[in-house]
């Protein structure tokens, strides 16, 4: 009977769906997807709807993968909602203030994720103190950074920005006058994040370093190296996502971002990764996402006061922890039970 | 007789000011288990983890295969071959078997950044590597660490230790937090270690765990070998009240007896 089972990938049968971690996430997923659809009707379940909840998917999923698997590797990432402004106003006023060419200033703008990533990582590899206090750090310093020197170099808070038509076309369309090109970007992510987790030797190092740090650095395993580039991933993804805003909104603001701290751990946590480490997966994280975002964009299509909806997305973050906790420790139950 | 593979010789290590090991001389020999008694406190742990390189001794020297070395860190002592492991054996419990297994050794296809993480191949030499073991229940690798009983665990890093080229393995009280039936479980995995010629260094409080499978015991007191003696040599009692300080133990007793000889036979009443 193993033989079967642990042959096939996946497994079809119905323990070893229940033994993945995001058995949970996609049950949740499921039914938020019914009660919307049956509360907002059409407009919902066409591309309106559709569009609404992938095009916001699209932007905190490729944070929220990145988030995830330092989640996974036991650590948090706040200044994500610092990096996402930096990087807009750094592409904006490189692009136009400083009228370098696109690419140019779309470089800087990754740039300043990837070496804000790198100080993340260093000061976490290399210190002791709690990620969440250096993250809520470099966020505020960040933050100021970025507001300082707009203000020193455009004069005001917002930076209007006309870009070229390759830079738009790759980075800030409109497929069919709703979706928006960063949906395809997030497959990307997607694609890539799953790689490096479920198929890539590495993902093995990232999951070993969430379950016990210590242990992960007397197997061999580079955990410095591993958390840096963690963090320096999760820069990137911010500074993307800060690229593609700025591209579609043609628009910087010094104040965007903040709600891509909570949304990206939200959507996390939904998707089943264990907020101390360990245990996640990509899928899960996708799942968790787009829950979230359904009932995010759902609530305005459903006719309920949307100053309801943040109840509504509190209340989800707690079921689904509790339901993950449920899904997991099943998973564990059914390795110990089936003793013969 | 053949060189011992590990040796200690007048071993020393002090915190700062205070001396924690003192003028410790140890051998473990290939298909030999050293038992290493003592109390809470005793400096059981400080030595395993100068054996295991987490540690620098202070002063005195280790020997392997009767040559000088060192151990600058745990990676170094692994290398060298000598396996620790800890009392919950596998510390990854969300981690499938195949997985943790191969922890920073992951078996792969592909070249490059195309590396693959070979799970088929992981998951069946982690389980032949347990089943050899003696660990029949162990069929699928799929299976989280976490859902294995202790005794399981503990089976599962001595079998990866012992797959991975171990000469000497670290058993930090291995059996201290089972029950009675996967504590025999661990004992006859550890006999198992012996007989394919590890050296094993055993450390335990339970000195009947300790003399089941024990060739050699050393008694550490308060950071020093108060006994050093050889399978049969002395009895439980003895061990016991080494352990526990010799003098206040037989104090005790003697207390006691004095008590039920001036009470007609009877024990002091139970304290409240």
């Amino acid at each position: 009977m193993s033989d079967s089972q642990s042959n096939s990938q996946g497994g079809a049968g119905l323990g070893q769906l229940m033994r993945r971690p995001e058995a949970g996430s996609l049950v949740g997923l499921i039914a938020v997807y019914i009660f919307f659809a049956a509360m907002g009707g059409a407009n919902f379940l066409g591309a309106p709807g559709i569009s609404s909840f992938l095009n916001m998917s699209s932007e905190v999923g490729i944070i929220a993968l990145a988030v995830g698997l330092l989640m996974i590797a036991g650590q948090l990432d706040l200044s994500v909602g610092s990096v996402v402004p930096a990087s807009s106003l750094t592409v904006s006023l490189l692009a136009g203030d400083f009228g370098m060419p696109d690419a140019v200033a779309i470089l800087g703008g990754l740039g300043v994720g990837l070496a804000i990533g790198l100080v993340n990582g260093i000061l976490v590899s290399q210190t002791r103190i709690p990620s969440l206090i250096i993250t809520i750090g470099t966020m505020f310093g960040v933050m100021g950074l970025t507001l300082g020197l707009t203000v020193l170099i455009h004069g005001s808070t917002g930076v209007f920005l006309v870009p070229g038509p390759a830079a738009k076309a790759i980075f800030g369309q409109l497929v069919g006058n709703m979706f928006q090109v960063s949906i395809l970007w997030w497959g990307v992510f997607i694609v890539a994040v799953y790689w490096l987790l479920h198929v890539s030797p590495v993902g093995n190092w990232i999951f070993a370093l969430g379950g016990d740090r210590e242990s992960a650095r007397n197997a061999g395993i580079p955990t410095d190296r591993v958390t840096i580039g963690l963090y320096m991933l999760s820069g990137f993804a911010a500074a993307f996502v800060g690229v593609s805003q700025v591209m579609t909104f043609n628009a910087a603001q010094v104040a965007a971002g903040q709600t891509f701290i909570f949304n990206s751990i939200m959507c996390v946590v939904i998707g089943g990764v264990l907020l101390t480490g360990g245990s996640g997966s990509v899928l899960g994280i996708v799942l968790g996402t787009l829950t979230f975002c359904i009932v995010n964009q759902g609530i305005f299509f459903s006719g309920l006061d949307p100053n309801y909806g943040s109840i509504i997305i509190g209340a989800l973050l707690l079921i689904a922890v509790m339901t993950n906790d449920k899904f997991r420790a099943m998973a564990l139950a059914l390795a110990a039970g089936r003793k013969k | 007789m053949t060189a011992p593979i590990l040796e200690l010789r007048g071993v020393n290590k002090s915190f700062g000011p205070i001396d924690v090991l003192f003028d410790i001389s140890l051998t473990v020999r290939a298909g030999e288990v050293l038992c290493l008694l003592g109390d809470n406190g005793a400096g059981k742990s400080t030595l395993i983890k100068i054996l295991s390189g987490v540690y620098q001794p202070t002063s005195g020297q280790i020997l392997m295969d009767g040559q000088p070395t060192s151990f600058p860190n745990p990676r170094a002592a692994s290398d060298k071959g000598i396996a620790t492991v800890h009392q919950f054996g596998g510390t990854f419990p969300l981690m499938s078997i195949g997985r943790s297994f191969f922890v920073g050794v992951e078996p792969a296809r592909g070249w490059g950044p195309f590396k693959r993480y070979d799970r088929k191949t992981a998951n069946a030499v982690a389980v032949k590597a347990v089943r050899d073991f003696g660990i029949t229940r162990i069929d699928d690798g799929d299976r989280l660490v976490g859902g294995l009983s202790g005794g399981e665990r503990q089976s599962l890093a001595i079998a990866r230790a012992v797959h991975f080229g171990a000469r000497v393995l670290i058993l930090d009280e291995p059996t201290a937090a089972l029950g009675v039936k996967q504590a025999t479980h661990v004992l006859r995995i550890v006999n198992e270690a012996k007989r394919r010629g590890l050296a094993v260094v055993f450390i335990t409080h339970q000195v009947m765990h300790a003399m089941a499978v024990g060739d050699h015991f050393a008694v550490l007191i308060r950071g020093a070998v108060a006994a050093d003696f050889k399978k049969g040599e002395k009895t439980r009692e003895e061990i016991t009240d080494l352990m526990a300080g010799g003098a206040s133990m037989s104090s005790l007793e003697a207390e006691i007896e004095g008590y039920m000889a001036s009470h007609g036979g009877h024990p002091p009443p139970p304290a409240h």
